[in-house]
């Protein structure tokens, strides 16, 4: 794809004409830089001092002028923790997704490209991580590597390469029978740059979409993990844990649950509108 | 047709080795022996050591593996918990039972609103109909499941007392629950009937029918229905496991006694034979699903088994 500048410039602003049209993939994307430009700028707009501090004289209030969001069981101030805790859906959303496709990239192509014996290898290794269910699979590497951020990746990361693997390896199955590739097989390319550059360039927009639609999933896992006591831990300001917090006041607080949660909400179907608009955009066949 | 499933059961021999073989490699990444687990680390570094060696700790990994996978097949033995000393089997009977009824019931509600509601939506495209139910499936596939849960529990256990908000006495118990899963797997389902509805339409057959004047009800049902519900019967095994996902969680936001909460449970007290036994039992479970799904694919699309028939086992 960098070897052909011409191509490159004469594609994006295509897709972006047609991702445009649609409005409500648009919304996805507004939603989406809304929550990115949270998630950076956090520090500026409001310190993070206020999500650790503890005004005893105001626990449990409901949202109001100073307390945007209202104030938890120890009087932390919620729209501090909420605005903090985009980093960590974003951060986990995104960095699992692509180390996610790295790996799905680097075994699906194989399998797809060189077909045989590698392919029956990863094959049969993917099977058996798919009769794992994926939060079964994501649990037993908490159990085993303890409960925190970085283990959280790590356990929703393996949870999500499988179905990669499968997916990447049936683009690249009809991508690697096109002539161009017999082509720069025929002059003695090397595999991995086949597969690197002619390959999977090709094979891009599904795992784009896919990828995208993924990280929608992977922010509701995230969430979830960390609601049950799996994931991150509280303090820390994660929306999942603002939840399992939020619990046991719910009944006479009710803003503890909405305001997270519609946050969750928002982040998911961001990417997901983004996915669907990225679908249409990138294969403008699938449209007529 | 005998055949074909016979040789897809022996497969799952290798298959169900190598999820044990994963599920075992993965929970003995845990750092700690048994004996320093349960009995901490100010114990004499004897009875840690006799511990040790009573759960079979002192002896190689692979060994370890060999024992534990005989021990399951030949007595169904999936070890013995570190709290509480008892068979992890006994556990795992007691709790199975709520997962899976919860997991049943979830499936069913969301096959039943998914597949109806896709088609419904498909045969009257760009309906306001249509146009409702895209918008829900795609909130409902967006949001918390969890979340869904509380606010659930929030207006009909708290606010208007029509509903348990936790237990698991009775089928009363199971509603609330049973909601919150299958609404995000129906949002799922919806969309997929609904696109595969709508291809199906599209295709030459449909006009044919249509131009023999067939009555458009019959079309749908005879000829559009069967064949635009292939792709959703294949994704009804990965569905039970969304399901089961969904349940596991679920089961904490209503407090019931089940696998979900075994499981988790057992993490926090470092308890891994349970951990591994429930993992592996419920793995097992969906590795039959998958087994009956794929059985069943090819007993309603003769291509497949065509395909199977001509070599090799397709594509995957």
């Amino acid at each position: 794809m960098t070897k052909n500048p011409k191509r490159r410039n004469s594609q994006l602003p295509e897709i972006w004409r047609r991702f445009r049209k649609n409005k409500v993939a648009v919304l996805g994307l507004i939603i989406l830089c809304f929550i990115l430009f949270l998630a950076v700028f956090a520090d500026f707009i409001v310190p993070y001092e206020k999500c650790i501090e503890q005004i005893g004289s105001e626990r449990l209030q409901w949202p109001s002028r100073r307390h945007l969001f209202g104030t938890d069981d120890l009087g932390r101030d919620l729209f501090a923790r909420v605005i903090h805790g985009s980093r960590y859906s974003l951060m986990i959303g995104v960095s699992t997704s692509l180390m996610a496709l790295a790996a799905g990239a680097v075994l699906g192509a194989s399998a797809g490209y060189f077909g045989g014996m590698v392919d029956n290898i990863i094959c049969r290794i993917i099977d058996v991580f798919m009769c794992v269910p994926p939060i079964l699979l994501s649990l037993a590497v908490v159990a085993a590597l303890g409960s925190n951020m970085k283990n959280l990746i790590i356990a929703i990361t393996v949870s999500c390469i499988p179905g990669n693997v499968r997916l990447i390896r049936s683009v690249v199955l009809t991508v690697a029978e096109q002539d161009y590739v017999e082509a720069a097989r025929s002059y003695g390319t090397s595999h991995a740059r086949i597969i690197f550059k002619y390959v999977l360039p090709n094979a891009i927009g599904p795992i784009v979409v896919n990828t995208t639609m993924a990280i929608s999933d992977m922010i509701l896992s995230a969430a979830g993990l960390s609601f049950i006591g799996m994931g991150i831990q509280p303090p820390s300001p994660e929306w999942g844990a603002l939840l399992s917090n939020a619990q046991d006041y719910m009944f006479t607080s009710l803003y503890l649950l909405i305001f997270p949660g519609v946050f969750i909400l928002l982040a998911s179907l961001s990417f997901n509108l983004v996915g669907d608009g990225l679908t249409d955009a990138l294969d403008p066949k699938l449209k007529d | 047709m005998g055949k074909f499933i016979l040789k897809r059961f022996l497969y799952m021999i290798p298959v169900l080795l190598g999820v044990a073989f994963l599920v075992f490699a993965i929970l003995s990444l845990t750092p700690g022996d048994p004996g320093t687990i349960i009995l901490g680390i100010t114990a004499k570094p004897e009875d840690i050591a006799s511990l040790n060696e009573q759960f079979g700790y002192d002896k190689p990994f692979l060994v370890r593996f060999f024992s534990y996978i005989r021990d399951i097949i030949l007595h169904l033995d999936l070890g013995v918990s570190y709290q509480t000393r008892e068979p992890v089997i006994t556990d795992i009977m007691a709790r199975f039972p709520n997962t899976l009824i919860l997991t049943t019931f979830s499936m069913s509600l969301s096959a039943v609103i998914g597949i109806s509601f896709g088609i419904i939506s498909a045969v009257k495209q760009y309906s306001a109909l249509d146009h409702i139910c895209v918008v829900t499936a795609l909130i409902f596939a967006c949001i918390p499941g969890f979340w869904l849960g509380l606010m659930l529990m929030m207006l009909f256990s708290l606010k208007l007392a029509w509903l348990p908000s936790h237990g698991a006495d009775g089928l009363i118990c199971f509603i609330l629950p049973t909601i919150t899963v299958a609404m995000t797997s129906a949002a799922g389902l919806l969309r997929l009937t609904r696109s595969a509805m709508l291809e199906t339409i599209r295709q030459e057959y449909i006009r044919t029918a249509k131009a023999k004047g067939a009555p458009a009800k019959r079309i749908i049902i005879r000829h559009a229905l069967r064949n635009a519900l292939m792709p959703v019967v294949t994704t009804l095994g990965t569905s039970f496991g969304a399901s089961l996902g969904g349940a596991i969680i679920a089961e904490t936001v209503f407090a019931m006694p089940g696998m979900g909460t075994l499981i988790t449970t057992a993490i926090r007290q470092k308890d891994i034979p349970m951990v591994m036994g429930s993992t592996l039992f419920l793995a097992a479970l969906f590795s039959l699903i998958i087994l009956l799904v794929d059985i069943l694919y090819a007993v309603i699309d003769p291509r497949i088994m065509d395909k199977y028939k001509k070599g090799g086992k397709g594509n995957d």
